[in-house]
């Protein structure tokens, strides 16, 4: 028999070190489809392209060409580090009836499913260091951050954009358990994305009335303030921490949120059956 | 233990007829039916018990598991399995039992087996000694040898079973729940499979609930079945006294020594086939032991064998459909096969 029932957090903590080297071992195991996928993140590299040209002949606001390199180039590195397939993995044990066996496993989910999307990191790694030098090497390298209080509210903001990134994909792949594919609730989800967070416009060059709503949404702590740490847009430590409190605030509400649909689609599974 | 009392389940499912404007209309307006899967069901296994489950397809057999199991929730009834109620999903209710989907599989695709044992053995925090112990039992009663370090999109359908066998039953669980374990598989692995099953029921005393479609895993392996169709409970008890009550017939079989007339043969009973000199009678039980005497006296009988008629046979007559007879209570359901 098992040892004895740990409670749920000491077992999920066990398994993780397994977790995660399983995980790592199923993305090298991929390792050609994960790469094509990691290439399909490169729209950085396009908007790169386009605003560097409006501002060939004279800065735009505030941004030189200088800026934009920075900029595009610390949206990809942060899109790299923090993108996750957990909405199509879902629909697809969920289409496959597979999702019964994760239930089945006596430790949450969530656990399994975030070990495994953790575990891509050091791979993701792979194709974000290529660009980070490129940036270090670059012009741009002067007006990155080098404050070391700074760099630490940095390293925790992009475990917060990851944290809040994995949940709010993981909270649409269980509307998959709502509706018949929830990846279509991802295309909406992308189009917000893709204009909120900064992800085609920085922030500072965003219309008025659109930051002011990107203000009250998630998705400017899920890309462009990591990106703007990096930068170095922030002066001072007290606003970069002040926007730290809010990003983790973020973090809670999402999580509190993933957990609520993820809830409320087992019950309706469990109702209903696959 | 496994005890069930009055389980029902209910689905809502969606129906809409074919065609384009049936499809328009779905969209806005959808049109469902409550379908009752399973429909006051009671039954109680004892530890250590096989039982084979059976039914025709869409009878029930499959919601009763991933209920007992703890998958679905019941609409109605009471469901305690080893003390637990599988709804609640306890994790210690999960170390103690596993459901095997013969037509799904937890191996992770792309990796060696070896993997999955890995996780699971995290996942359900097996101590290293003690898995080690169970992999070299298991090693030994399925012959997973070269198996674990392939990738399992690499195995074959035998071999993937097995390995998905070795994952289920790693932590050493009580409770087997079998959905057609051996289907898709070759007789040989077949016979591997129901092998293992009983060994292991056998070691560790383990509650065996299997569904099959093939009747050989059940013969083979369940002195008991419960039997449903359309979610109704409509026998559970012996497999042989179910074959009495359903078949009061013998088959018996001749090899003789040379051609002999029909008019002999008729005399000892209904001729089921006459092939030159081998001959199979179906033959009632009262008359059995005369019938053979008789033969064995008066024919150039070279071999004989007396044989209950196959359980497809009993199957097929007991979820007749089309005759209002679909046995609720096989006796009176049986007659001459």
């Amino acid at each position: 028999m098992p040892s004895e029932t740990l409670p749920a957090w000491r077992a999920a903590l066990r398994a993780t070190p397994t977790l995660l080297r399983v995980g790592v071992a199923e993305t090298v195991a991929y390792r050609v489809e994960f790469v094509i996928w990691m290439m399909t993140t490169t729209l950085p590299l396009i908007m790169l392209g386009l605003w560097t040209s409006v501002a060939a002949e004279a800065p735009f606001a505030q941004f030189g060409q200088r800026e934009f390199v920075a900029y595009y180039i610390a949206v990809l590195i942060v899109r790299n580090l923090t993108g996750s397939w957990v909405v199509w993995q879902i629909n697809e044990e969920i289409r496959r009836g597979l999702l019964s066996f994760r239930l089945l496993r006596p430790v949450h989910p969530f656990v399994t499913y975030a070990a495994s999307h953790l575990a891509s990191v050091p791979m993701r790694s792979v194709i974000a260091i290529p660009f980070a030098v490129i940036l270090l090497i670059s012009s741009a390298r002067e007006i990155l951050v080098t404050d070391p209080v700074m760099l630490l509210v940095l390293a925790a903001s992009l475990l917060g954009a990851w944290l809040i990134t994995f949940f709010i994909l993981l909270m649409i792949g269980a509307v998959g358990l709502f509706v018949d594919k929830s990846v279509a609730v991802f295309e909406v989800y992308m189009g917000f994305f893709a204009v909120l967070s900064g992800y085609l416009v920085p922030p500072a060059l965003m219309p008025g009335w659109v930051a002011s709503i990107a203000k009250w949404t998630p998705f400017p702590s899920m890309l462009g303030f990591p990106v703007q740490l990096a930068i170095g847009s922030y002066h001072r430590r007290l606003d970069a921490l002040g926007d730290l409190a809010i990003q983790w605030g973020w973090v809670v509400l999402v999580i509190v949120a993933a957990l609520a649909v993820w809830r409320a689609g087992i019950r309706r599974y469990e109702a209903f059956g696959s | 233990m496994i005890q069930v009392e009055d389980l029902v389940k209910t689905f809502r499912v969606h129906r809409r007829p074919p065609g384009m404007r049936a499809a328009l209309r779905s969209v806005f307006r959808r049109k469902y039916e409550i379908v009752r899967a399973v429909d006051g069901v009671s039954f109680r296994i004892e530890r250590g018990e096989r039982v084979g489950f059976l039914g025709p397809n869409g009878a029930g057999k499959t919601t009763t598991l991933k209920v007992l199991s703890g998958l679905l929730h019941p609409t109605a009834g009471k469901v305690s399995v080893a003390g637990f109620e599988p709804r609640r999903r306890e994790a210690a209710f999960l170390k103690r039992i596993t459901l095997v989907m013969g037509q799904k599989n937890q191996l992770l695709w792309d990796l060696p087996a070896s993997e999955t044992y890995a996780l699971n053995r995290a996942l359900f925090d097996v101590p290293r000694a003690e898995f080690d112990e169970t992999m070299a039992e298991l090693d030994q009663l399925l012959d997973l040898t070269n198996l674990s370090t392939k990738p399992t999109r690499q195995l074959s359908l035998g071999e993937r079973m097995k390995c998905e066998l070795a994952a289920a039953l790693l932590h050493r669980p009580t409770t087997l729940f079998l959905d057609e374990p051996t289907i898709g598989l070759d007789v040989s692995m077949q016979v591997a499979i129901r092998e293992f099953i009983r060994s292991y029921n056998q070691r560790y005393e383990a509650t065996v609930l299997l569904t099959s479609h093939y009747m050989q895993d059940v013969t083979a392996l369940c002195p008991r079945v419960i039997v449903i169709d359309k979610g109704h409970l409509i026998y559970d008890g012996d497999l042989r006294a179910l074959v009495r009550k359903m078949a009061p017939n013998k088959l018996v079989s001749f090899t003789l020594a040379g051609p002999i007339t029909p008019d002999q043969l008729e005399r000892l009973g209904d001729v089921v086939s006459a092939d030159g000199v081998r001959v199979v009678l179906r033959v009632p039980q009262s008359r059995l032991r005369e019938v053979v005497s008789h033969s064995l006296a008066s024919l150039p009988v070279v071999d004989l064998s007396v044989e209950d008629p196959p359980v497809e046979d009993i199957m097929r007559q007991l979820f007749r459909p089309d005759d209002g007879t679909t046995a609720r209570d096989p006796e009176s359901a049986a007659g001459p096969a």
